[in-house]
């Protein structure tokens, strides 16, 4: 990757980290967890999945599906900063008067569905790929899903009916940041090996540094890793990435921060200053 | 005409029509060899089968999908709450084996709160048609209709002719009798119309409605049946707690309508499991059994004497 582009992708993944650190107060959001798949959704949209503001409703685009639907506001920052909606739209946070709250609603233009139950969309997108290949068409469809969902017992019925009907149309993306709610996954559901599980289900498993965008250029321009095999990337991240004071911190979980902690937690990500948190996680789950 | 049959019509006239099951091909043998990739088998996997449905309808099309009712409509239920539901997509559900039709399999196999959880969904449709003509003559408007559905299948041959036409919305009602009306729905319309002809003979002046739809429900029929019978009295094969009952509960309670019931449903209980009319044996569910229960009903508020019915003990040599 040449370094203009590599500079361009990471000051996008900051607008977008600006974006969910805002969205932090006045109600919170799931900050830890937006953070640490930031530059994931950044490089898909901008580089990877084949759709713009002016396709949304196009049936050739390729699908983008968060199944991990309380990350969404990296997915929001992503689709403000590249035009699919008015930045100035995302002061509506919380606010009954628009539809943007902690888990995606597919009236915002660029959500393809609602999520915020765990475990649905791997099977949404199991049936979008199996019309896409019944039509014959080249489009594909991508789910990010996070490592605590893959507790869900759907997520693996679907991986055993994707590779099943062979969609290699189909690539599934975990955002493996080490962290379910409340504590890591190894000490809770240890999901290691993880890539031979996926194996034993018929994928075609890659693993790369979920914050490169150098391996992920690699590893997305190899798609389907294996014709007639759904394709997953573990992504490994960082819960909270781009914040020293909220990384890998199980108690980061949920913050409905102050305003002041939002100033500094900006100042933080710009390398200028440390953020002193006193607001508490609170647990939603 | 069989349900496959139509199915097999109206995926050739409306390739946006797709038939999906959790391996459940019962009704559905022989489509595969004719649908090809149009016919998609998911295995035992029910959750998968309808968010893929909702994926699939996403992108334009109508998925019919077939499952056990009890497995489609409790295994699958935050997937049809959430996917389906959430937003109104034109998913049809259509379940195996409700209610009584379950007959041998036991408690696991037996849908009693399928319409109670279908029609709590915000803008699902819920579709019980008495038998096999009721079916294949509601089919083609439920495809049509762009809101999601469930249908309790029932394939049983009719028991008598119908002389309304299917409607959505609309119930058909059977005699204008106005001592007792029989509301009632799915296959057991059949023994309910028995149980009428039997009341009848004797006098008492039955009206039988089966409501085809229960969400949406003809309001209209039920308020007439309400405020000109002596005794309503439903007959259901689910439990009493979210089925007919408490479907008319809610209408009266918002009319602020009144009328004697007796309720026929499964209250706080599974059914002893068994051959299907050995089931309604032990139910007291068959035609006879509704007949006399009704009258014993009838008895024990004192309203013979009002009818001017003949005596029971004729009644019973009738039986």
């Amino acid at each position: 990757m040449q370094a203009i582009e590599r500079d361009q992708l990471e000051t996008l993944a900051l607008r977008v980290r600006e974006h969910i650190i805002r969205l932090s107060t006045d109600g919170g959001c799931f900050i830890g967890a937006s953070l640490s798949c930031a530059d994931l959704i950044t490089y898909l949209y901008s580089h990877v999945l084949d759709i713009s503001p002016e396709r949304v409703d196009d049936p050739a685009r390729d699908y983008f599906l968060l199944s991990k639907g309380h990350d969404v506001p990296a997915l929001y920052g992503t689709l403000a900063e590249l035009g699919y909606f008015d930045r100035a739209r995302l002061a509506n946070h919380l606010k009954a008067t628009d539809n943007l709250y902690w888990h995606p609603n597919r009236s915002i233009p660029g959500v393809e569905f609602h999520s915020g139950s765990l475990g649905h969309l791997l099977s949404v997108g199991v049936g979008v790929a199996l019309d896409i290949r019944m039509r014959k068409n080249a489009n594909r469809v991508f789910v990010l899903l996070g490592d605590g969902e893959l507790n869900e017992g759907s997520i693996w019925e679907s991986c055993l009916v994707a590779q099943a009907h062979h969609l290699d149309n189909l690539v599934a993306i975990v955002d493996r940041n080490s962290f379910q709610a409340n504590t890591r996954t190894e000490s809770l559901i240890p999901l290691e090996p993880l890539e031979d599980k996926f194996t034993a289900f018929g994928w075609s498993p890659r693993r790369i540094d979920g914050h490169s965008f150098d391996q992920m250029a690699e590893v997305f321009s190899s798609l389907p890793f294996e014709k007639g095999k759904p394709s997953v990337v573990i992504a490994d991240t960082v819960r909270g990435k781009g914040l020293p004071s909220i990384e890998e911190r199980a108690d980061r979980w949920f913050v409905n921060f102050s305003s002041e902690e939002v100033a500094m937690l900006l100042d933080e990500l710009h390398g200028i200053g440390d953020a002193a948190l006193t607001s508490e996680t609170l647990f939603v789950r | 005409m069989t349900y496959e049959e139509l199915l097999r019509q109206i995926t050739t006239d409306d390739d946006r029509v797709l038939v999906m099951t959790a391996e459940n091909r019962a009704a559905i043998r022989n489509l595969p060899q004719h649908l090809g990739e149009r016919l998609i088998d998911v295995g035992i996997s029910e959750m998968t089968m309808i968010g893929a449905a909702a994926g699939l309808a996403l992108r334009g099309r109508i998925p019919i999908v077939h499952a056990l009712a009890t497995f489609l409509t409790l295994r699958a239920f935050e997937f049809i709450r959430t996917d389906v539901g959430i937003p109104s997509l034109p998913v049809k559900l259509v379940g195996a084996v409700p209610g009584f039709l379950s007959d041998g399999n036991g408690p696991t196999h037996q849908a009693l709160e399928d319409i109670s959880l279908m029609r709590g969904i915000p803008g699902m449709q819920v579709f019980a048609p008495a038998d096999n003509d009721e079916m294949i003559s509601g089919i083609t408007a439920i495809i049509a209709s762009p809101r999601p559905w469930y249908i309790r299948f029932n394939s049983l041959p009719a028991v008598t002719e119908h002389h309304e036409p299917f409607a959505i919305g609309k119930a058909e009602e059977h005699g204008d009798g106005k001592d007792v009306a029989i509301l009632t729905y799915g296959f057991l319309f059949r023994e309910a119309w028995t149980a009428a002809q039997l009341l009848n003979a004797e006098g008492i002046r039955c009206r039988v409605v089966n409501l085809r739809t229960l969400k949406p429900l003809d309001e209209a029929a039920v308020i007439r049946a309400v405020n000109e019978c002596a005794m309503l009295v439903t007959v259901e094969d689910h439990f009493k707690t979210g089925g007919l009952v408490s479907i008319l509960a809610e209408l009266c309670l918002e009319k602020q309508i009144m009328c004697p019931l007796l309720p026929i449903a499964l209250e706080e209980r599974w059914f002893r499991p068994a051959t299907l009319p050995r089931v309604l044996e032990h139910e007291e569910c068959t035609g006879q059994d509704i007949a006399a229960r009704i009258l014993t009903e009838l008895e024990r508020r004192g309203y013979r004497h009002d009818l001017q019915v003949l005596s029971e003990s004729h009644f019973k040599t009738y039986l």
